[in-house]
C-alpha cells in the first residue's frame, strides 16, 4: 500500500500511531513491510491456503463471533443432500463437467423447493460473459426464506460444511504450501482473533496482488468468509478494503467501461438470454428473493430513459432494443486475440497502454499491428501508439513498419487538472474536481472527445449524401445513435460539454420539472424520471453538488460525511446494520456506528444506516414475501437474496461455492491439498501464440516470479517515464533476486540478467536484495523473483516490459488475467536481440515440451 | 552571544527560529519530498538517469541539484550481539551492506527474542542542517550566503561567484556548485536547501513538508520541534524501539545544534551522516591566535638575533 498508495498510507500510519498493529503478508519485503509491525513472506499464489488456514484456526478453536455468525450470515442455512465438497472429490465440487470445464451448481443450492432456476443458467455462458461480476453486486440469487438450523449442528448446514471444507488447511499445510513457518502463521492467527469481536475489529486491505490470479475472486471470498466469521463486516475499523489500481477505477466499474456491465452494475443484456426488457429485468430481480435488487426494473428503465430521453417510452420498452447485446466473451483478451485473427478492425485506447500494461505484450502489439485503425488518446506518445515503429516485434522482424497497415491516430488528452469532473475512490466516495488550467494546444477532455465524436457521427448519419444509398438502407440500424439524448450544454472556446450537466443526469431528475432526485428510492418505472446510475442518485441532492463538498475533518464527526459523497446515499460503511446486534444496539460502545432509536422510530448513529430508515430490528417478514418486504429487521446484507452474509455461495461463482487452494496455472509444485492442480474452470485460450509453462514444472522454468509497482512510477509508465523528476528516481528496469538465487545463477548486483518464460525473455539490471527470501515449500527451496512492470520502449527512461513474460490465463468469474504469479528461468547477461530472441524462446519451448502438447 | 542565530546575527525581534524535525521512523520512502522540492525550486534533474544500486536510492547524495535526498538502508537480520560490538569503521557513503554469502535454507519470518534482529529497511530524507554555527556561512567571501530572520542559511545565487569555498567547509557535504549544461538555471553557483525562504515569507510551509504524506518531515519552530521530538523518542522507547535517537537536536554539539534535525533508528553512520560533526571553522580563532603567536615569536626571535649581532 505504501508503494502504490503512499498518500492513503498515511492513514495506516495514523492507525499505527493510535496503537493499531499492522501485518503485511506478501511475497516480498516492500516499503509497506518496512513500516509494519509484522512481515510474513509467502509464496506468490498461495493466499487461499494461508487465509484458509486462518479460517480453520478460527473454526477449530471456536473463535468465531458466534452471535454475529448465527444472526447475520448463512452459517445456519441447510444445503441440499447431493452437495459434494472438495473433500469428497479430491479438489472438485459436485456437478463438474469435464467437457465444458464448468460446474452445474444445482447441487450447491439451499435445501428448498423453488430455488432460483437461474442456478441452471448456463455456467459456460456465465464464464464467457464474466457474469459473476453482476452476481457480486446483485448478491446471491437465492430465495428469501431458506431452511436454517440456528444451533449450527445440522451436518448439512453451511457452518459444518465450511468447517469440513477447511479442516485440511492446518498450520502444517500452510507451512508446506506457502513457505510460512508455523510460528509466523500462528502469530497472525492470534493477532487477528484477539483483535476481532465486540470490542475490537480487524480490517483486511488488499489490491491487485489478490485479484490478478486465476482464482482471484476466490481470494477475495476467502477474506470475506474470514471477516464474516470474525464479525468484522459492516463495522468500523473492520471490513475489507479493496485498494484499486487507478485513482478512479471504482468509477470505471460504477459507470462502466467494461463490456458486460451497465451503470449501477446492471448487466449488459445477452442476445439469447434477454430478448425482452422483462427477461432482462427478471434476470436481475430474482423474483422471490429479498433485497433491493427487486427494484432492478426501476433502475434499468431510468438508465434507458437517460440514454434515449424522449425517444424512450413504455410503448417501445424504453428503447431496450437499442442496447447492444453480448453474444459471448467480448473481454479485452478475447478482443486482442480476435485482432490477431483479423476479425477486429478498429480500437480506441483512452488513457490505456496495453503494449506495456496488459498481459502478453507481444500478443497485444501483434494484435494492434493487425488493425485497420487505432485511436490513442493520451498525454504522451505511449508505446501503444508507436508499436509499429518501436517495439520488440520491430527488432524481431515480426512487425515491419512499411508493411504494417494500421492507421494510428494519436490525439492529445487533457490531464486531470485540465478538466472538471468526479473521481470515485475505493470507499465509493465521489470527489468533484475543478478545472485548474486550460488544456494546452489541442488537448481535450474525454468528455469533449466523446460528445463531439457522437455529435459528428449523428450529423453524418442524418445527412444523406449521394454516396450513402447504403446509409439509407441502414437507417434502422442508425436509430440507436440518432435517438440518443445528446443535448448537453457546452461552454467556452472549444464547446466543452458541461460535466455538471452530466453529473446531474447521472443523479437523475424528474423529466417534466427537472427536479433533481434525492435518492434512488424516488425513481419511477413509468418514464417520469430518468437517472444514469441509480447508485449515484443523491450526489446532486437538493441541487447541491454533494461530491464537491470539502468540509475539513476537524470540523465534523470522525465519519466525515460532509467530505465528498459516497454511494449509495452517502453511506460510508456498507452493511453497517451489522454494527448493531439483532436488537439494534451496538455490539459495544467503542465500536458503535449505527443503532436503533426506539423513541424516534428510526435508525441513527454516526453513519447513515445502510438499511430502510424506519424498519425496526424486530420486524419479521410475512410468509411468502419477497423484495424489500422480505428483508427482516436483522438482515444486514440487504443486497443478498436471503439478507445474510455468504459464507457459502450457492450460485454466481463459476469455480465453486467456497474457496479452494489451487496452484497457479504455472507452478513449480503439485497441489499439496488435492489432486486437482489448478482452477478447473479457469478461462484459457489454447492457441499456439499463448503457450503456458508446464505445471508442475519440469525444471525448465524452476522459479516463481511476480510483478508489482514502484512508488516512483505509475502502471504502464505513460504518466511517469516521460517526466524527468520521476524518471531520475527509478531510471532503469531491474530484476530483484535474493543473494542465494544470485549465487545459483551467477548474477551480479548491478549486472544484467534476463527472465524467460514460454512467451518471451525480458532483461533488466540485477538488484540483489534480502527483501526476497528463498522459501521452503513441499520440502525444497524455491526462489521467487520480482519485476516492476513500468518499463517500455518509449519515454526518458526505457526498458523491457515485464508483462511480455505473461501469458493469458483468466479467472473464470471476471476474466482478470493471472499476472501476479508465473514460473520462469533467470539467466545472467542480456537477452538475445532481433530474430535470435524468438529462437531463444523457441529453444525453451522445445525443452519444456511445449511445441505441440498442452498440460491442463 | 545569543543561542538564537538570527538574534546573534543582529536581527531585532526576529520571528521564532524555523526548522525541520525529520522523523525517519515514519518515512515510507516515497520521495515526494525530492520531487516537491525540485518542482517548487525549479531544480533541474541531475545529469543522467543512472541506476546507483544503492537499494532504491538513485539520487545518491545531497548536492547542487538535490536538496532533499532519501536514503535507503537494507539491514539483513543478524544475530543480536552477546557482548557490546567493536566500534565499526565509519562508512560515510550510503551503500547497501553486501550480505555475507551463506546458504539460506529457510528464513524464519519471526525472530526469537535474543537470537536475531528482524530485517530492517531504514528510510530517511536528508536535508541541509541549517546549522547554528554554519561553516559555509563563515567562509563565504562574497556575502552570498546569509542568515535569514528565520535563523536559516540561504544562498543568494545572483551574488555567489562560484568560488566553492563553502563546499569543503560543510561538515555534512551538503552544499555544492550546480553542474549542468550552459544555460541551466544557477549553473556554476553554490546551491542548497533554502528551507523554502520564499514560501515562509508567504506564510506557507516548505514544499517538502507540505508534500510528505506521513508527516515524517515536520516544519515549525525549532524549540517546539525539539520538545515534540523528545516526546516521540520517549514514546518509541516505551514501545520497545530502543534504537530511536535524535541527531542534531543538541545545542551543545559541534555545530551548536541544527535547525533541521532528525530522529534516527540507528547510528548516524548507517545513514551516511557524520557521527560527530563539527563546524569546520570552529578552530579558526585558535588557529589565528596560534599563528599570530608563532609569527610574533618568529619576529621576536629575528629581532633578538639582529640585536644580538650588533655590538
Amino acid at each position: 500500500m505504501a508503494e502504490a498508495h503512499p498518500v492513503g498510507f498515511q492513514w495506516v500510519m495514523e492507525a499505527k500511531a493510535r496503537g493499531a498493529k499492522v501485518i503485511h503478508v506478501d511475497p516480498r519485503f516492500t516499503r509497506t513491510s518496512a513500516l509494519c509491525d509484522t512481515f510474513v513472506a509467502l509464496r506468490a499464489g498461495t493466499d487461499i491456503a494461508f487465509l484458509g488456514g486462518v479460517i480453520n484456526y478460527v473454526l477449530s478453536n471456536e473463535l468465531d463471533f458466534r452471535e454475529y455468525v448465527v444472526a447475520y450470515t448463512n452459517a445456519a442455512t441447510i444445503l441440499r443432500e447431493d452437495y459434494r465438497d472438495t473433500e469428497d472429490l479430491d479438489g472438485l465440487f459436485s456437478g463438474y463437467d469435464v467437457e465444458t470445464a464448468t460446474y452445474d451448481p444445482s447441487s450447491w443450492q439451499y435445501d428448498e423447493e423453488g430455488a432460483d432456476d437461474a442456478s441452471a443458467q448456463d455456467q459456460h455462458m456465465q464464464r464467457e460473459t464474466a457474469s459473476a461480476m453482476q452476481h457480486e453486486s446483485h448478491g446471491v440469487g437465492v430465495t428469501a426464506h431458506p431452511p436454517r438450523d440456528e444451533t449450527l449442528q445440522h451436518p448439512r448446514c453451511v457452518y459444518q460444511v465450511l468447517k469440513r471444507h477447511f479442516a485440511r488447511y492446518t498450520p502444517e499445510m500452510v507451512e508446506r504450501t506457502c513457505g510460512v513457518s508455523r510460528a509466523a502463521f500462528l502469530e497472525v492467527c492470534e493477532a487477528v482473533t484477539a483483535n476481532s469481536g465486540r470490542e475490537r475489529t480487524t480490517a483486511l486491505v488488499y489490491s491487485v496482488g489478490w485479484t490478478q490470479h486465476s482464482v482471484g475472486v476466490q481470494y477475495i471470498r476467502t477474506g470475506a468468509i474470514l471477516q464474516l466469521l470474525l464479525g468484522n463486516m459492516g463495522r468500523p475499523g473492520g471490513g475489507i478494503m479493496a485498494l484499486r489500481g487507478h485513482a478512479s477505477i471504482q468509477g470505471s466499474t460504477d459507470i462502466p467501461t467494461l463490456f458486460n456491465l451497465l451503470p449501477g452494475y446492471l448487466p449488459m443484456p445477452h442476445a439469447e438470454q434477454h430478448p425482452t426488457l422483462t427477461d432482462w429485468i427478471d434476470s436481475v430481480r430474482h423474483p422471490g428473493a429479498k433485497g433491493f435488487w427487486a427494484n432492478a426494473g426501476v433502475y434499468g428503465i431510468n438508465l434507458l430513459k437517460a440514454y434515449w430521453g424522449d425517444a424512450a417510452s413504455a410503448e417501445n420498452d424504453y428503447c431496450f432494443d437499442y442496447l447492444p447485446r453480448l453474444t459471448g466473451d467480448h473481454g479485452t483478451y478475447r478482443t486482442v486475440l480476435d485482432m490477431i485473427d483479423g476479425s477486429v478492425k478498429g480500437y480506441f485506447l483512452l488513457g490505456q497502454n496495453p503494449a506495456v500494461g496488459s498481459a502478453h505484450g507481444r500478443a497485444q502489439r501483434l494484435g494492434m499491428a493487425n488493425l485497420d485503425w487505432l485511436v490513442v488518446r493520451d498525454l504522451f506518445e505511449i508505446e501503444s501508439a508507436t508499436f509499429w515503429k518501436s517495439s520488440p516485434e520491430i527488432e524481431t522482424g515480426e512487425i515491419v513498419p512499411e508493411e504494417c497497415a494500421t492507421e494510428v491516430f494519436l490525439l492529445p488528452a487533457a490531464s486531470h487538472v485540465e478538466k472538471e469532473g468526479t473521481f470515485t475512490q475505493t470507499q465509493r466516495m465521489l470527489q468533484w474536481r475543478e478545472k485548474a488550467v486550460e488544456p494546452p494546444g489541442d488537448c481535450r477532455s474525454e468528455l469533449w472527445f466523446f460528445y463531439h465524436l457522437g455529435r459528428m457521427i449523428r450529423e453524418r448519419l442524418k445527412a444523406p449524401s449521394a454516396s450513402s444509398a447504403a446509409a439509407l438502407s441502414l437507417s434502422e440500424r442508425d436509430r440507436p445513435v440518432l435517438d440518443l439524448a445528446w443535448d448537453y450544454p457546452v461552454h467556452g472556446e472549444h464547446d466543452e460539454p458541461s460535466a455538471e450537466a452530466v453529473l446531474r443526469e447521472i443523479n437523475g431528475y424528474e423529466v417534466a420539472s427537472g427536479r433533481l432526485l434525492s435518492s434512488y428510492t424516488e425513481m419511477k418505472d413509468d418514464g417520469t424520471t430518468l437517472g444514469g446510475c441509480w447508485i449515484y442518485s443523491g450526489v446532486f441532492k437538493d441541487g447541491v453538488n454533494q461530491a464537491a463538498r470539502r468540509k475539513p475533518g476537524s470540523e465534523q464527526s470522525w465519519v466525515a460525511p460532509e467530505w465528498g459523497w459516497a454511494w449509495p446515499a452517502n453511506r460510508r460503511i456498507l452493511y453497517n446494520r451489522a454494527s448493531a446486534d439483532p436488537d439494534g444496539k451496538p455490539w459495544s460502545e467503542r465500536k458503535a456506528l449505527v443503532w436503533w432509536d426506539e423513541d424516534a422510530g428510526e435508525w441513527t448513529g454516526h453513519d447513515i444506516a445502510d438499511f430502510e430508515p424506519t424498519k425496526p430490528p424486530t420486524y419479521s417478514p410475512p410468509e411468502g414475501s419477497s423484495g424489500l418486504e422480505a428483508l427482516a429487521g436483522d438482515d444486514p446484507f440487504i443486497m443478498q437474496g436471503d439478507g445474510k452474509g455468504a459464507l457459502f455461495v450457492p450460485q454466481g461463482l463459476v469455480d465453486g461455492p467456497m474457496p479452494t487452494h489451487y496452484e497457479p496455472v504455472e507452478s513449480p509444485f503439485g497441489n499439496p491439498f488435492y489432486a486437482q492442480q489448478a482452477n478447473p474452470t479457469r478461462k484459457t485460450y489454447d492457441r499456439d501464440d499463448n503457450p503456458m509453462n508446464p505445471s508442475p514444472d519440469t525444471g525448465v522454468f524452476p522459479f516463481v516470479f511476480t510483478t508489482s509497482r514502484l512508488t516512483e512510477h505509475h502502471t504502464a509508465g505513460g504518466m511517469s517515464r516521460y517526466l524527468q523528476y520521476l524518471s531520475e528516481l527509478q531510471p532503469e528496469m531491474f530484476v530483484e533476486v535474493s543473494p542465494a538465487l544470485a549465487r545459483e545463477r551467477g548474477l551480479e548486483h548491478m549486472g544484467w540478467c534476463h527472465v524467460v518464460t514460454s512467451r518471451s525473455a525480458v532483461e533488466g539490471r540485477v538488484l540483489v536484495t534480502e527483501r526476497l527470501r528463498p522459501l521452503r515449500v513441499e520440502g525444497r527451496v524455491v526462489h521467487q523473483v520480482w519485476l516492476p512492470f513500468h518499463w517500455g520502449s518509449g519515454g526518458m527512461v526505457s526498458g523491457d516490459s515485464a508483462n511480455d513474460l505473461l501469458g493469458i490465463s483468466l479467472d473464470p468469474n471476471v476474466l482478470i488475467q493471472e499476472s501476479k504469479v508465473g514460473t520462469c528461468d533467470v539467466r545472467a547477461g542480456r537477452r538475445p536481440r532481433g530474430a535470435a530472441l524468438r529462437e531463444y524462446v523457441a529453444g525453451y519451448l522445445a525443452r519444456a515440451g511445449l511445441d505441440g502438447e498442452e498440460d491442463s | 552571544m545569543s543561542s538564537d542565530p538570527a538574534v546573534a546575527t543582529g536581527y531585532e525581534d526576529p520571528p521564532a527560529r524555523k526548522g525541520f524535525f525529520t522523523d525517519t521512523s515514519v518515512c515510507i520512502g516515497c520521495k515526494a519530498c525530492e520531487v516537491a522540492c525540485k518542482e517548487w525550486n525549479e531544480i533541474p534533474a541531475d545529469d543522467g538517469f543512472d541506476l546507483l544500486g544503492m537499494s532504491y536510492d538513485n539520487t545518491g547524495a545531497l548536492g547542487g541539484s538535490t536538496w532533499r535526498h532519501v536514503a535507503f538502508i537494507e539491514q539483513p537480520a543478524r544475530p543480536l550481539p552477546l557482548v557490546a560490538p567493536e566500534p565499526s569503521v565509519v562508512e560515510l557513503s550510503p551503500r547497501v551492506v553486501e550480505p555475507e554469502p551463506r546458504v539460506v535454507e529457510h528464513v524464519e519470518t519471526t525472530t526469537s527474542p535474543g537470537e536475531t534482529t528482524d530485517f530492517r529497511w531504514l528510510m530517511s530524507s536528508d536535508v541541509c542542517k541549517h546549522c547554528t554555527h554554519a561553516a559555509c556561512l563563515d567562509v563565504c567571501p562574497t556575502g552570498s550566503l546569509f542568515r535569514t530572520e528565520f535563523g536559516t542559511v540561504v544562498v543568494q545565487p545572483d551574488i555567489c561567484n562560484g568560488c566553492g569555498y563553502c563546499v569543503p567547509a560543510c561538515p555534512y557535504g551538503v552544499i555544492e556548485r550546480r553542474t549542468g549544461p550552459a544555460g541551466t538555471k544557477n549553473v556554476g553557483v553554490a546551491q542548497k536547501c533554502t528551507l523554502c525562504y520564499d514560501r515562509l515569507g508567504a506564510g506557507q510551509r516548505p514544499a517538502c513538508a507540505q508534500a510528505c504524506p506521513t508527516e515524517s518531515i515536520q516544519f515549525g519552530d525549532v524549540d517546539e520541534l525539539r520538545s515534540r521530538a523528545e516526546e516521540r523518542v520517549q514514546r518509541l522507547h516505551d514501545d520497545g524501539v530502543m534504537d530511536a535517537r535524535l541527531y542534531g537536536a543538541d545545542p551543545d554539539d559541534g555545530v551548536g545544534g541544527a535547525g533541521a534535525f532528525f530522529l534516527l533508528l540507528d547510528e548516524p553512520e548507517v545513514y551516511g551522516l557524520p557521527p560527530d560533526p563539527v563546524v569546520t571553522t570552529r578552530d579558526l580563532p585558535a588557529m589565528y591566535k596560534h599563528a599570530t603567536t608563532a609569527a610574533l615569536t618568529l619576529l621576536a626571535g629575528a629581532v633578538i638575533s639582529f640585536v644580538g649581532r650588533r655590538g
